[in-house]
């Protein structure tokens, strides 16, 4: 294609303006996005943003309403899914009921006419790396949830693709088993290099899995960025307040100048200084985001004159390494709090319908206008 | 303790048994005391008189209960070769015909359970509805369409394709038009509702894992609608086999199918004895087909549960 970028230079995935509708309903809308070989890439949304049609999209399932999908700088658009060098991890797991463990994982290299021996040779190996060597002859419905997923998981991995799609890898596994398969999917993705692009609508999966994230709203693509940055500088309103948990005011721009700004919101009594400049016409409508662990808790007034508040706490939830906090405002306005429980002094504690002063840092309050 | 738990497991066992009772009365009184009888006939000679066979137990004076055996009737069957060639037509007609409406009918089936749900009922409706007429009115219809001034030989003559008409009705070939045609129904509805039950996302990684259609419908597909296709093909087989009406009203007198000559038997020669054993040996070679559909059917319903 002529007008590619020179080889190299492009990126591993390529989405380009790529939309779908089903009849007026517009479920990816122009969305562009570039993923690197060997990343792991998240699309994070909740259900019926997207992102999971975005997916099918990729496998081949669906079928672009505009835009194009590139892989390695092939185009995919005339490519039908039992030809593309993609391989997909089905939410329901799709393994065929009829077939053992070993079938199963053989399939689609039966598929590509290998020799018996070298098919064996494969799947004993990717049998291996998945621990479920002991389970070959087994069917799946003798299998549990989280051994399924992992013969799931090799089954689409024993292909060797260039690129492996995952739609909620870890969604049917209770807690405990969630964490320790997240571990192990980004030790195999490192062992093998393959490219992952996982949806999910966990964001603490995400946080864990993803070199990269992208948060999806409405079939757009509302931010790409390192968990990191998704976290402490969300882009909108919308993904600070779909990530994590966040206290969220409106205010008015008031002092604008190149190393901070001062922002006066109607809930809080003092102005919120905010270290690092925003470019927003003077006396524009902001939101200013704090997240609660970067709110501290006193029984004396801070020193600044900025960035603080005063309320009483209204609920207490003990969660063990941390207590969260339910400060009500003078203003009426109800705001979290999270600290870590590193002491044990009795005395230390609030309790409820203790007044207190909430602080926090200048560098902490994100701010937009959108 | 013990008691309490007497009483408790004879009331379950109770109510159980009154739920089973009547199914289980329905099978005694209208399927085994019948087939008691005809093994009974089976077994006796054939008399003039009423009724047309000698009793099996007999007094006699010296106070001696005689029970005579005849096993002429089965022995006759395995002589006379009518008895064995029109089975053996009957056995072919029947697996023929269940061969075809399988062709037919998965096509069918699989086009009804990958519809949208809207059409899919419509056409489920399609597939029943020739059951709203009467099964004798569908045979004539299919004799008027067949015979040598019927629809099928008038338009063929009148765009002069042929010289004279084709001799159709009266021979084998319409006595497997009429079985295909009247039995499809019931391997169409089976199959579909296997079929329906299929997950769909098990064909995306049939074509993920690099499966093309035709390959995912041999490894997936058609695996997984075995229990269908057994069903269906038991449904079409077993009732195809003793089939009387079609062959007799569409078939060539010169080759008989076994339910009719059970019905000759009884109806034209008065033979209960050697109808009755022909009836027994129809049963216990179909038993074999009945056994097999019902594993399968069990081991779907498990696979259901």
């Amino acid at each position: 294609m002529a007008n590619d970028p020179p080889a190299g230079a492009q990126a591993y995935v390529q989405i380009e303006n790529v939309s779908k509708r089903f009849g007026d309903f517009i479920a990816v809308s122009n969305v562009s996005l570039t993923v690197e070989r060997g990343e792991i890439f998240c699309l994070l949304g909740a259900s019926g943003c997207g992102k999971t049609t975005l997916l099918r999209l990729l496998a081949g399932f669906e079928t672009p309403s505009a835009g194009r999908l590139l892989i390695d700088g092939q185009d995919l658009a005339d490519v039908p899914p039992y030809r593309r060098p993609v391989n997909m991890m089905f939410q329901s797991y799709a393994l065929f009921p009829h077939m053992s463990v070993e079938r199963n994982v053989a399939f689609g290299l039966e598929q590509e006419h290998l020799p018996a021996r070298e098919i064996a040779r494969r799947v004993g190996e990717i049998l291996e790396i998945v621990r479920m060597t002991p389970y070959l002859a087994r069917k799946p419905h003798q299998l549990s949830g989280g051994q399924r997923q992992r013969v799931a998981l090799a089954r689409a991995l024993v292909k060797r693709p260039k690129l492996l799609l995952l739609d909620e890898p870890l969604g049917a596994l209770d807690r405990k088993l969630r964490e320790h398969t997240q571990f192990e999917l980004i030790n195999i993705q490192q062992q093998l290099g393959v490219t992952f692009i996982v949806v999910t609508h966990d964001q603490e999966e995400a946080m864990t899995l993803a070199t990269r994230i992208g948060v999806m709203n409405h079939g757009e693509i509302v931010q790409v960025g390192t968990p990191r940055q998704i976290y402490e500088f969300p882009a909108t309103r919308f993904v600070a307040d779909f990530i994590g948990s966040v206290n969220l005011f409106e205010g008015r721009l008031v002092e604008d100048e190149p190393d901070y700004v001062r922002i006066q919101c109607a809930d809080l009594p003092a102005s919120v200084l905010v270290d690092h400049g925003i470019s927003a016409p003077p006396d524009a409508a902001l939101w200013v985001a704090v997240r609660p662990e970067k709110i501290g808790l006193t029984r004396e007034q801070p020193a600044p004159a900025d960035n603080w508040a005063h309320g009483v706490v209204r609920e207490v939830a003990y969660l063990g390494e941390l207590s969260v906090f339910l400060v009500r405002l003078d203003s009426g306005r109800e705001v979290r709090a999270t600290l870590a429980n590193s002491s044990r002094k009795p005395e230390e504690r609030f309790v409820r319908d203790t007044p207190v002063y909430l602080s926090w840092d200048a560098s902490s309050p994100v701010v937009g206008s959108g | 303790m013990r008691p309490r738990l007497l009483e408790w497991l004879r009331q379950g066992a109770s109510g159980r048994s009154a739920v089973s009772a009547l199914p289980l009365l329905w099978l005694v009184l209208f399927f085994l005391a019948p087939f008691l009888i005809v093994l009974k006939i089976s077994f006796s000679e054939a008399r003039l008189a009423m009724p047309p066979y000698a009793a099996l137990v007999e007094w006699t004076h010296e106070r001696v209960l005689a029970i005579q055996l005849h096993l002429a009737n089965y022995h006759f069957l395995f002589t006379d070769p009518l008895y064995g060639n029109s089975f053996l037509y009957s056995l072919r007609v029947a697996a023929l015909s269940t061969l075809a409406c399988l062709l037919l009918g998965y096509p069918m089936a699989l086009a009804i359970a990958r519809a949208s749900p809207a059409r899919r009922n419509l056409l489920l409706m399609l597939v029943i509805l020739p059951f709203w007429t009467s099964f004798l009115l569908r045979v004539y219809a299919w004799i008027g369409l067949l015979k040598d001034d019927g629809v099928i030989n008038n338009l063929l003559l009148a765009l002069h394709l042929i010289d004279a008409p084709i001799a159709m009705v009266n021979t084998s070939f319409a006595v497997y038009i009429g079985i295909v045609y009247s039995y499809l129904p019931f391997m169409v509805l089976p199959l579909y509702s296997n079929l329906e039950k299929h997950d769909a996302s098990l064909l995306e990684a049939a074509a993920d894992l690099g499966a093309p259609p035709w390959k995912a419908f041999l490894r997936v597909t058609w695996p997984l609608s075995i229990p269908g296709v057994v069903a269906g093909a038991m449904l079409v087989f077993i009732p195809a086999v003793g089939e009387f009406v079609i062959p007799s009203l569409m078939g060539s007198a010169n080759q008989l199918m076994i339910g009719r000559v059970l019905s000759d038997e009884f109806f034209e020669n008065r033979d209960w004895p050697v109808a009755s054993a022909v009836a027994i040996v129809v049963l216990i070679v179909l038993l074999g087909p009945i056994v097999i559909f019902q594993r399968y059917r069990s081991r779907e319903l498990a696979g259901a549960a």
